[in-house]
């Protein structure tokens, strides 16, 4: 944890959904509310792990696969859900 | 499978036990645990609620290698924080009754995300067996798993098996029964807590200890406190002392994100056992849920693909359902009501109208719901079973957010306009409770097919060619209503606090043909059983008001009623015939035409023209406004009741309702009158 942290690239992060279908990034950071961090987390959103956005349109709800699991949330919901952008 | 339940063996071994063994199916959500529930009990399952909770129960018992198991089926959840009831409760059960093993589904399919339950799990006083399911789902997606690398890794037993195929379950049953017995070397490896946030967890367990209420392991309060869980904040705020409950909340206050630590640290535990388990499948390759996902939730053909499932659905309601419920009707309803009073012409009228119309009256209410229930149901249950219901969830989301409600409330709702009863009872799918209860008080301003039948009986005589555009403006009113008491209500009762949407899209897959079979058969037994005996008394209620005392219904007390009532019928043009129909309706709402046929001594033919001489267009329109919102019929009320398990939520949505269509009528009522003048 701690080596990853040191070795972080300067490379901003930004909310899971400016990340458009098909790009994929790793998570740093779950804000919001305790109850919504609690759900994300449970379902494998945590610091650390990979996610792919499946589904982006712009507006409404996004779809993301995470920990080999499809997930849909909403637009707010993903916006608490920092990401740096792989590649 | 016959093996697995009902078998009784004449074995000769003596009982190592003389109680049942008892077994608590934990499991997230998708995992095949009902297809593994339903596969071990089979028919001797009992489906209740949990004890003050709208939360489905399924309990059930069965023999096997000559012994007895008593299951119970935990409501499937993805964690064990207090964040849900269902959660809750999964947890409460295994703490406080303490079950002799519990039995983790895991999908080894998704093998990640669903032991993320595990970890929850074996931190608790009980055995865990984990049941490694859809092995052959796994294996179709190139995932290879190996079980015994998984148990040696875990330290618990772990039985791959194949609920749907039926494969490795004597294998997992044997292990309950070792693990049961204390016959199975146990010593599950535990998931920690994230190494910098292992300092506070001790201050916490320290300071908590000798205060912590039986039967809560301190270790395990401890975490739960640092995970922010209300149920045991709250809990732990009681037995602490105050100061020492300052000194805990400081250290919680300064770590507020220590739920993340906790998180992380189950999932980095998660990965080892991963990394040392699985085989990845090949990158790149894109699975037929992939695919298929690729129409079922886009913006548009996402849409256009329900509309065609909900047509669906509504065919066949129309061309199945609908003409069994009259066969019903006639020649079991009708037919038993003659034979009655044929057989009963010696007796007293009373009786064999307190029968005839009465009771058979009601149990035929019942009885001719059921056909397009079982369609509804089994709609549902294909729908959900196969995973399709998470997807029309998602597409209809952005639609449902204006009235404070997300995709999961759609389905419902919608079934409404068939029958407003499926509607509520399909309000089990909405995961959160203020969203249900929402959606179950908006699901009666839904017009559904009886109320449509008076419109639809009504307006032409009224309206003439404007007919349709009546019936249609009418839709569109209680649609409009629907969505301004959803905002209304939003803001009012639950100032604004929208749920979060977040869910799982499972995987698609075959149906399997016994769970929604199961699923139908309980959810009926369960609407005739509680809502059933409901809509008798009250059916056997209105037969006594519209018959007593005279026998006739010009002088009975329901007619009286109307009259009594018919100053508040004044306010929006009606006379005390309409006010009665509109009572009479309560039973069913196709009721209010033959309640105005009595009234009027008229057959159906001619009732409409009678109606259209004897009423202004201004009180006709009123009468059909207030029909369209009015409280919904007793099967409803039934509904909302067994599904809010309140009575003061019932007549709550009975009031609203009530001052809804009052108001609409009587503003329908002054401002026609104005506008003709």
């Amino acid at each position: 944890m701690t080596d990853e942290q040191a070795l972080r690239p300067q490379n901003s992060a930004l909310p899971l959904s400016a990340l458009r279908a098909g790009e994929a990034g790793t998570i740093t950071e779950i804000s919001g509310g305790r109850h919504l961090r609690s759900r994300m987390l449970t379902l494998g959103l945590t610091p650390g792990a990979g996610v792919t956005v499946l589904q982006n349109y712009g507006h409404g709800p996004l779809i993301v696969r995470v920990r080999d699991t499809r997930v849909a949330l909403g637009r707010g919901e993903a916006s608490n859900v920092l990401v740096r952008r792989e590649k | 499978m016959s093996a697995c339940h009902s078998i009784r063996e004449t074995v000769t071994l003596p009982p190592l036990q003389e109680r049942p063994i008892r077994v608590a199916l934990a499991g997230q959500p998708n995992v095949g645990k009902s297809t593994l529930f339903n596969l071990l009990t089979g028919l001797h399952q009992y489906v209740g609620n949990w004890p003050g909770k709208t939360v489905e129960r399924k309990e059930g018992h069965f023999t096997f290698n000559g012994a007895s198991y008593r299951l119970v089926d935990l409501p499937g959840t993805y964690s064990l924080t207090a964040n849900s009831p269902e959660e809750l409760i999964a947890r409460e059960f295994i703490l406080r009754e303490r079950p002799d093993v519990v039995v983790a589904v895991v999908d080894a399919a998704t093998l990640e995300r669903s032991l993320y339950l595990v970890a929850e799990l074996l931190p608790l006083p009980v055995p865990v067996v984990v049941a490694l399911n859809m092995m052959d789902v796994a294996r179709q997606e190139g995932i290879q798993v190996e079980p015994e690398v998984l148990q040696a890794a875990l330290g618990v037993p772990v039985v791959p098996m194949s609920a749907t195929r039926g494969a490795g379950v004597p294998e997992l049953l044997e292990t309950v029964e070792r693990v049961a017995r204390g016959a199975f070397p146990y010593a599950p490896r535990l998931p920690q807590i994230r190494p910098d946030h292992r300092e506070v967890l001790e201050t916490i367990g320290e300071r908590i200890a000798g205060y912590v209420p039986e039967p809560y392991p301190r270790d395990w309060v401890a975490l739960k406190l640092l995970e922010g869980d209300v149920e045991v904040t709250r809990m732990m705020r009681a037995a602490l002392p105050p100061e020492r409950w300052e000194e805990v909340h400081a250290v919680l206050r300064a770590h507020d994100d220590a739920l993340v630590a906790v998180a992380s640290g189950r999932y980095e535990w998660i990965g080892r056992m991963v990394r040392a388990a699985v085989t990845r499948p090949r990158v790149g390759q894109i699975g037929l849920t992939e695919r298929l996902d690729r129409w079922a939730t886009h913006p548009v053909w996402g849409l256009a693909i329900l509309a065609g499932i909900l047509g669906l659905v509504f065919w066949l309601t129309y061309t199945v359902g609908a003409p069994v419920q009259e066969l019903l009707e006639t020649y079991m309803v009708g037919a038993l009501a003659e034979a009655v009073r044929s057989w009963l012409s010696g007796a007293p009228a009373w009786l064999s109208g307190f029968l005839a119309d009465g009771v058979i009256g009601g149990v035929g209410a019942v009885l001719t719901f059921l056909p397009i229930l079982v369609i509804f149901f089994a709609a549902l249950a294909f729908l959900e079973d196969v995973g399709y219901m998470a997807r029309a969830a998602y597409v209809m989301d952005g639609l449902m957010h204006l009235i404070g409600l997300h995709g999961k409330s759609f389905l419902p709702l919608f079934l409404g306009f068939g029958c407003n009863v499926p509607a509520i009872l399909g309000t089990r799918v909405i995961d959160s409770r203020r969203a249900r209860l929402l959606t179950i008080l908006l699901a009666p301003l839904v017009p559904c097919t009886a109320r449509m039948a008076v419109i639809v009986f009504l307006a032409p005589a009224f309206f003439g060619p404007a007919a349709p555009l009546v019936a249609w403006g009418l839709v569109l009113l209680s649609l409009g209503v629907l969505a301004f008491t959803g905002i209304m209500l939003n803001r009012a009762l639950f100032r604004d606090r929208r749920s979060a949407f977040i869910m799982e899209l499972p995987l698609y897959h075959l149906p399997n043909w016994r769970t929604i079979g199961l699923s139908v058969w309980q959810r009926s037994l369960s609407f005739v059983r509680r809502a059933g005996t409901v809509i008798l008394v009250v059916s056997v209620v209105i037969w006594a008001l519209s018959t007593l005392p005279g026998g006739s219904a010009e002088e009975s007390y329901l007619t009286r009623l109307g009259e009594f009532l018919e100053p508040a019928g004044r306010l929006m043009g009606l006379d005390w015939r309409l006010t009665v129909a509109l009572l009479s309706s309560f039973v069913a709402k196709e009721n209010s035409i033959a309640t105005l046929g009595v009234l009027f001594r008229a057959g159906e033919e001619g009732l409409a023209d009678l109606l259209a001489a004897t009423y202004p267009p201004a009180t006709a329109l009123a009468f059909l406004v207030v029909q369209v919102l009015f409280i919904p019929c007793v099967a409803t009320v039934a509904a909302i009741r067994q599904e809010t398990v309140s009575w003061r939520w019932t007549a709550f949505s009975v009031g609203l309702l009530l001052v809804i269509s009052l108001l609409a009528g009587a503003a329908t009522f002054h401002a026609t009158s104005l506008l003709m003048q």
